[in-house]
């Protein structure tokens, strides 16, 4: 047994024996230890060294409230940083490293930081490091970097897995105290679906303290488990309350172990849609600002109250015990029962019915006592009349009373109230369904809170409409009422006395930020960081803002605390994002020939939310040879092409053609069954939202296609016009995007080809721009006759099942003109060289008119954006248009995103390329570009600069229809 | 994650919906020039409190939905289809 | 009238600190006063935030206009003057914003002397990275307009980046990083010091910094401002100047202007504080996160807005669960890091996504708004051009183009082409 360990007692397992590692050295601890606890156990005091004057710290606190007992907790890809070791429960084979130490943690030489505490208080820096202006970035702040941050992270990839979990619940329980307990009881009993969470991973909270506890605490959590309709989730940290009721945690699923389990993951990231929400997250103990009040040996009188009931350890050899409030007692009497010398209780109050039997124990209880400094081994008791005496002592339990845990409460938009008798804040009215219960609403003794749970918990149900039976379940004896707490939160004395242990706040800072005019709670905690480090301020955060009211010379309820925000305790980043990160970052959606594509080769690229095929190479092709032979396949004989992502939205109704009429810039109510047509459709501001065909099939049916990108948001646009702006149009429609796959086939030999494969269709007839139906094999096929590609094409829908027959048989067909399967570069390459906008056009920026194609807008009739497409700016000729370049050295290369400049040099741009090939039928670069007074440019020359390439390359204006302007192809 | 009552799927979270803003300015007749479009289009009250807005419910009925919101606490109070008023804000 | 305060007798040094540490730090002034209002001003700028700060600094120390009140409804700073992600660059693609940020850059590189407060503007670069060829194309469209400009801007390809950052998930099957445009001179500034910073050098200067004096309307007389009724009563100025992004539309609304603006929500986290792990400010095309490391340690982050309109300042999770499978799927490390804090602030969002600095239909009424994301790096350049518009009555050419009635005519400046759609911006 370890020199700390006690032989009996807590809620560990002596039985069996776990080993770790911290700093390199082994020890030893049991299942049901804290990394802390087994440390403490061992004898280990010092664990780390602060943030800013790298003083020696030791463990304070038995949970997450910890400033100072961080970690580096596991190595390489599992490096877990700024780990609390009160809160990591220990694991056979854990390792844990100090940080912010150098050279070593008992030596270490940045403590020099301490000797110049006056200088480097707080908000020093926004005082210097000013001159000379460059040496910022070059040498203050890089110093300052490398001496900040607390642990190290690791640059690898998390091995570990998340997932999300969202639950729904009528009553919603925060904590398994006594409070808790209750209330999860009696709203399980009258028949509330009800999950209790508990960050610990023991159920009880206080209970665990108080061995006369312990069989109802049993008694009542194997209530619960028989109760059908109530979860218990241990190791489940509440984060945050959110709006409409919706809390937030993280389970932590298997950090309790060296590796999660296979196939289970580390955290589960849990949301709580509850009915009702009880809120009983106990309280956090507060410090008392006083010389060496940060010195390792220094604990909250609760932690080494838990040390010694929960965890069998004595966390010193001799005690002193600080306190102004009757909590500490308990922790007084633990120490002299678990065995420590001549333990001190020095109680700041006048006078303590429990002293009696804290003295039949042994314990020395002096009243009216503060503590002044604690040394090396030695704590400094002052009389108020000035004595003073010096205990030896190694280990100093302060508690300067309890604060209720009211982050969630606030986070749910409850404001707080002050309780002059905790001196602390306590939840006000709630605005969203929920209560505090037990101590986190300032409730003292375990029966009291229990009793209070169970009130909060059948108003909870009785909220929902549930209960009305009588409940009733033994609960533990109140514990009377205790003697006040009398508020103590300085002790004043020269030296550090400290309000915030990681960030290395005292409480001259906090004075110096009033000084100098930081008085308001949220300056003083920006100007000082207090509050701002890992613990949140749980356990200085009043006691900083008491100094701060003490100096403003108001009260502390005047004062306030900061804003609480999530996260109640800080949340691993992998858990929120719950799983969906890398390949499962977002859903990738694959056509219905996603598997040929692959099986016969294509590199494929995302595009927008979809997989697509880029090109298809054959052995030894670079990109470019493939992409060339696939373009020239297509202009010389045929291609096929998977055309399925474009978006495809079905209407039908006697009104379609009036709606379409009003999206569109033109007209569709014009166009004959049979026919299709290209459109443009606009934003409400007059800018092109959007392209694509519409046919019609049938007088009251339209089927129209989007681009890839705007699908979804046409068809909302559209939604939204039909549903709210044009509700008394008799059309309805919807997406037919994934039900229909679309086959482009494209080239002078695509008619032979096609007719080969299409029955029911006389493709000699079939014009351009023309829509009709057929069937291969009896599969029922869509066929129109347009053209991205700009040569004689065809697209073919078919619904998405029957995608690869038909896809097949059209490859068969075209076997004998050698029939090329082509993929989106070809495509790009095609329909630049032909002059059709794309994404890169369409970018949100662009009119109509900028487009090329204000020609096509109706002179008369409503359609959306029509009004403010004609405001002065965007009618301006001068704007930017689009136009057709080529370099006028053939041998050059253009790139997407040069601009365009009347000369090299030139501190104006007058447009820029949006759009780049190799042309196949030109055997040199083009593109398409945007150009002020587009039209009037036509056949001058400017230069294309891209100074990020530091090229500069003169080219000539055309038009943007390199290839065939006269449409001679699509119409053959 | 808000609840929306969806008026014709009942509650239902707001990931379920797309968000398109004020819901009391009207599309103006096609001649009542371009002042009035440009107030449709740009000009927002933009009110702390309640506020009438567009939730399109794309992953469930595909409905326009309109719904009355407080903009500093969240809390939602009513939500109708296009057609109909709400009791507080009329559209 | 209070006396002038000598500006040299308070300066900020390396010296004055080891004197004033050695003799207990109790020689500190104030770092502005808390005076009381005066009957009127010459100038009343409303909101104590950055801007409206920065705008009293130039107009005192620019404009010799030092009869100024600066009145805010809490404390200075506590908006999204303290609630932003801290980043400073000029990387915008249209001249009219390039030329406004740029030279707002500049101000910054020379703000703690200007100041005399280390407001500790570190250009430690700023890399935008892009996914796919069309991205890339639009990152080489908006470098050269930079470099047109005389902005500097250079591309990194894929290998570079990697070198660069070590850590980034470079493969993902739907967001490979193929490259990324940097800006050198981008980098981060400490937010809570710019308006302290401010604060301090316009008071200095005789400026009052009215704090808990809150705006309850704008009294005019005609057609003209002759002040503002505030909690603290009347206070009478010839010009007053609206600096309150976020709420813009409330405070416009006192004097009946309705503005083509919707507050919305905007979330920003820190991490807990690690050593050195990112240098520059990086964000990705992905999804729309970006991350820089203060020098404290801590990761700060953020992306979209939440998406509806709210003045809640408190953001939901659906954003969270969003951004942090952003972060991860493109930084793999951050999994096991802790996220410390979020908070929200209230973003003026307008419908093309850039600011106003302009005069109003109403005379001695002056508006600057509509910060959307943008507002940090732009506080020395808002405050120096809307200092100007107020002094000469005019804006200077490199706000002239930020005007309210741009909508109306047609010149929007709408970088991202997601039209007037504010919660898309």
């Amino acid at each position: 047994m370890s020199v700390h360990r006690l032989s009996q007692g807590g809620h560990i397992n002596r039985s069996q024996r776990l080993t770790f590692h911290f700093d390199g050295r082994r020890f030893f601890g049991h299942p049901g230890d804290t990394l802390a606890s087994a440390l403490l156990a061992s004898g280990v005091r010092l664990v780390g060294r602060s943030f800013k004057y790298h003083r020696p710290r030791g463990i304070m606190t038995a949970g997450p409230d910890e400033p100072s007992a961080l970690v580096e907790l596991r190595e390489r890809s599992r490096t877990e940083p700024n780990t609390k070791m009160t809160d990591v429960e220990l694991y056979e084979g854990l390792q844990a490293w100090s940080q912010n130490r150098w050279p070593s943690l008992k030596f270490d030489l940045m403590a020099v930081n301490g000797l110049a505490g006056n200088i480097i208080s707080a908000g020093f820096y926004y005082k210097t490091f000013m001159w000379p202006a460059s040496f910022w970035e070059k040498l203050y702040e890089p110093l300052i970097r490398h001496a900040a941050g607390l642990g190290r992270a690791t640059c690898l990839p998390d091995p570990d897995h998340y997932e999300a979990v969202h639950a729904h619940c009528d009553v919603l329980v925060v904590g398994s105290g006594p409070a808790g307990l209750a209330a999860a009881r009696v709203a399980g009993e009258v028949g509330a679906r009800v999950i209790l969470c508990e960050r610990d991973f023991l159920i009880g909270g206080g209970l665990l303290l108080d061995p006369a506890q312990e069989s109802w605490r049993k008694e009542m959590i194997a209530t619960l488990q028989g109760i059908r309709d109530v979860q218990i989730l241990p190791r489940t940290n509440i984060f945050g309350y959110y709006d409409h009721n919706l809390l937030g945690g993280v389970e932590q699923v298997g950090d309790h172990v060296a590796e999660p389990h296979p196939h289970e993951v580390r955290q589960r990231y849990r949301t709580f849609r509850a009915g009702q929400v009880v809120l009983a997250t106990g309280a956090s103990e507060r410090l008392i600002a006083f010389r060496g009040n940060d010195r390792p040996g220094v604990m909250m009188a609760g932690a080494a109250l838990t040390y010694v009931r929960r965890f069998g350890v004595a966390p010193g050899k001799r005690a002193v015990v600080f306190t102004n409030n009757d909590s500490a007692y308990a922790t007084a009497l633990a120490l002299a029962e678990a065995g420590l010398d001549g333990v001190v209780l020095a109680d700041f109050r006048r006078e303590n019915r429990l002293a009696a039997e804290l003295r039949a124990h042994g314990v020395d209880v002096r009243f009216g006592i503060e503590v002044s400094d604690f040394g090396k081994d030695r704590v400094t008791l002052r009389t108020p009349s000035g004595g003073g005496d010096n205990v030896a002592a190694d280990l100093l339990c302060i508690s300067g009373g309890w604060n209720p845990n009211v982050h969630l409460a606030s986070q749910s938009g409850a404001r707080l109230s002050w309780d002059a008798t905790l001196s602390s804040f306590v939840p006000g009215a709630p605005v969203q369904a929920e209560r505090s219960a037990g101590a986190a609403r300032g409730i003292v003794g375990i029966g009291e809170a229990a009793r209070d749970g169970l009130a909060a918990g059948l108003a909870a149900a009785n909220a929902l409409g549930l209960g009305g039976g009588d409940i009733d379940f033994p609960l533990p004896a109140p514990e009377g009422p205790c003697a006040p707490l009398e508020p103590l939160w300085e002790v004043k004395s020269s030296g550090k006395a400290f309000v915030d242990l990681q960030h290395d706040v005292t409480v001259n800072d906090i004075r110096l930020a009033h000084r100098e005019g930081f008085s308001h709670i949220e300056h003083a905690k920006r100007y000082t960081t207090h509050n701002m480090a890992t613990d949140q301020g749980k356990l200085g955060g009043l006691v900083g803002a008491a100094i701060l009211a003490e100096a403003r010379g108001e009260t502390l309820e005047k004062v306030g605390l900061p804003t609480f925000r999530p996260y109640t305790k800080p949340v691993a980043i992998g858990a929120l994002a719950g799983g969906t990160t890398g390949e499962r970052f977002q859903p990738i959606r694959r056509t219905a020939l996603h598997g040929w594509h692959l099986r016969h080769g294509a590199v494929m690229r995302p595009m927008g939310a979809w997989l697509r095929p880029s090109y298809y190479p054959k052995a030894e092709e670079t990109a470019w040879d493939s992409v060339s032979r696939e373009a020239r396949g297509v202009r010389q004989s045929v291609g096929i092409c998977d055309m399925s992502t474009l978006g495809k939205i079905d209407l039908q109704g006697p009104d379609a053609a009036t709606l379409l009429d009003r999206l569109y810039i033109n007209s569709f109510s014009t166009l004959a069954v049979g026919q299709c047509r290209y459109g443009l459709m606009l934003r409400e501001d007059g800018i092109a939202f959007d392209d694509g065909t519409a046919s019609r099939l049938r007088e009251d049916h339209f089927l129209i296609t989007t681009t890839t990108a705007n699908a979804a948001p046409v068809l909302e646009h559209m939604e939204f016009y039909a549903q709210t702006v044009w509700p008394e149009l008799d059309v309805q429609l919807c997406s037919v995007t994934d039900q229909w796959a679309q086959i482009a086939v494209a080239g002078p030999r695509s008619r032979v080809t096609l007719a080969k494969v299409v029955e029911g269709l006389d493709l000699w007839a079939f014009r351009f721009l023309s829509v009709g139906e057929g069937h291969m094999a009896g599969i029922p096929l869509r066929v129109f006759r347009i053209s991205f590609s700009g040569e004689l094409a065809y697209e073919v829908a078919v619904p998405s099942r029957h995608a690869e027959i038909v896809w097949r048989a059209i490859l068969a067909a075209g076997q004998e003109f050698g029939i090329v399967p082509y993929g989106l570069e070809t495509m790009d390459l095609m329909r630049i060289e032909k002059g059709h906008l794309a994404a890169s056009e369409l970018n949100g920026q662009a009119t109509a008119a900028d487009l090329g194609v204000g020609r096509m807008m109706k002179k008369t009739g409503d359609f959306v954006g029509r009004v403010l497409s004609a405001r002065p700016a965007l009618a301006d000729p001068g704007r930017p248009r689009l136009v057709g370049i080529r370099p006028i050295d053939s041998g050059k290369r253009l790139r997407g995103g040069a601009h365009l400049v009347s000369k090299p040099g030139s501190g104006r741009s007058l447009g820029w390329i949006t759009s780049v090939t190799r042309s196949i039928e030109l055997g040199q670069w083009i593109g398409l570009a945007m150009l002020e007074n587009g039209e009037a440019m036509s056949g001058k020359t400017v230069h294309a600069v891209s100074p990020l390439h530091d090229e500069a390359i003169e080219v000539v204006v055309s038009s943007p229809h390199h290839v065939d302007p006269e449409n001679v192809r699509v119409r053959n | 994650m808000l609840l929306i009552p969806c008026p014709y799927c009942g509650a239902r979270p707001q990931d379920e919906f797309h968000y398109r803003g004020d819901a009391t300015v009207k599309r103006p007749a096609p001649d009542a020039g371009l002042q009035a479009l440009y107030d449709f289009v740009y000009t927002r009250t933009n009110p702390r409190g309640w506020h009438l807005e567009w939730w399109h419910h794309y992953a469930g009925c595909r409905q326009w939905v309109k719904v009355e919101r407080n903009t500093l606490t969240h809390e939602i109070r009513t939500a109708v289809g296009p057609a109909e008023d709400t009791p507080q804000l009329s559209a | 009238m209070p006396a002038r305060i000598e500006p040299i007798a308070d300066r900020y040094s390396a010296w004055r600190l080891l004197k004033e540490g050695i003799s207990g730090n109790r020689g500190w002034k104030q770092a502005w006063r808390k005076p009381e209002p005066k009957a009127r001003y010459d100038v009343v700028i409303i909101g104590g935030g950055g801007h409206g700060l920065a705008t009293a600094h130039y107009l005192a120390n620019v404009h010799g206009i030092t009869n100024v009140a600066v009145v805010q409804k809490g404390p200075i700073g506590l908006g999204n003057g303290g609630r932003n992600t801290t980043i400073v660059r000029s990387n915008y693609l249209l001249p009219s914003n390039t030329r406004f940020y740029e030279y707002s850059l500049k101000l910054w590189e020379g703000l703690e002397q200007d100041l005399n407060y280390n407001v500790m503007v570190s250009q430690r670069g700023q890399l935008s990275l892009f996914h796919s060829d069309s991205e890339r194309d639009a990152a080489v469209r908006r470098g050269n307009s930079m470099r047109i400009q005389g902005v500097d801007a250079v591309l990194v390809d894929g290998e570079a980046v990697r070198a660069m950052l070590p850590f980034l998930a470079m493969d993902n099957p739907m967001f490979p990083i193929l490259g990324g445009l940097l800006q050198p001179r981008g980098g981060t500034a400490r937010h809570d010091a710019v308006i302290w910073g401010f604060a301090r050098a316009a008071d200095r200067r005789g400026v009052d910094i009215l704090e808990h004096c809150e705006v309850t309307g704008i009294r005019r007389d005609g057609g003209r401002v002759v002040g503002v009724e505030t909690t603290r009563g009347f206070i009478g100025a010839r010009k007053v100047g609206i600096a309150v992004a976020g709420n813009t539309s409330r405070v416009a609304a006192m004097a009946g202007l309705r503005l083509p603006v919707e507050s919305h929500l905007l979330q920003a986290f820190v991490s807990e504080a690690i050593k050195p792990l990112i240098n520059c400010v990086i964000s990705f095309g992905a999804g729309h996160f970006y991350i820089s490391q203060t020098d404290r340690g801590g990761l700060i982050f953020g992306g979209d807005l939440d998406g509806y309109n709210s003045y809640s300042q408190r953001g939901n999770l659906p954003l969270v669960e969003r951004l942090m499978g952003v972060g991860v799927s493109m930084i793999p490390a951050l999994s096991r890091l802790r996220v410390l804090r979020q908070w929200a602030g209230i973003a003026d969002m307008t419908m093309d996504g850039s600011p106003f600095i302009c005069r109003t239909l109403i005379e001695g009424l002056y508006l600057n708004g509509g910060w959307c994301y943008g507002g940090f790096k732009a506080t020395p350049a808002s405050g120096w051009c809307f200092a100007y518009t107020i002094a000469k009555d005019e804006p200077h050419p490199f706000n002239a183009d930020l005007t309210i009635d741009r909508f109306l005519e047609g010149r929007m400046i709408d970088e991202r082409g997601a039209g007037p759609n504010p919660w898309a911006q």
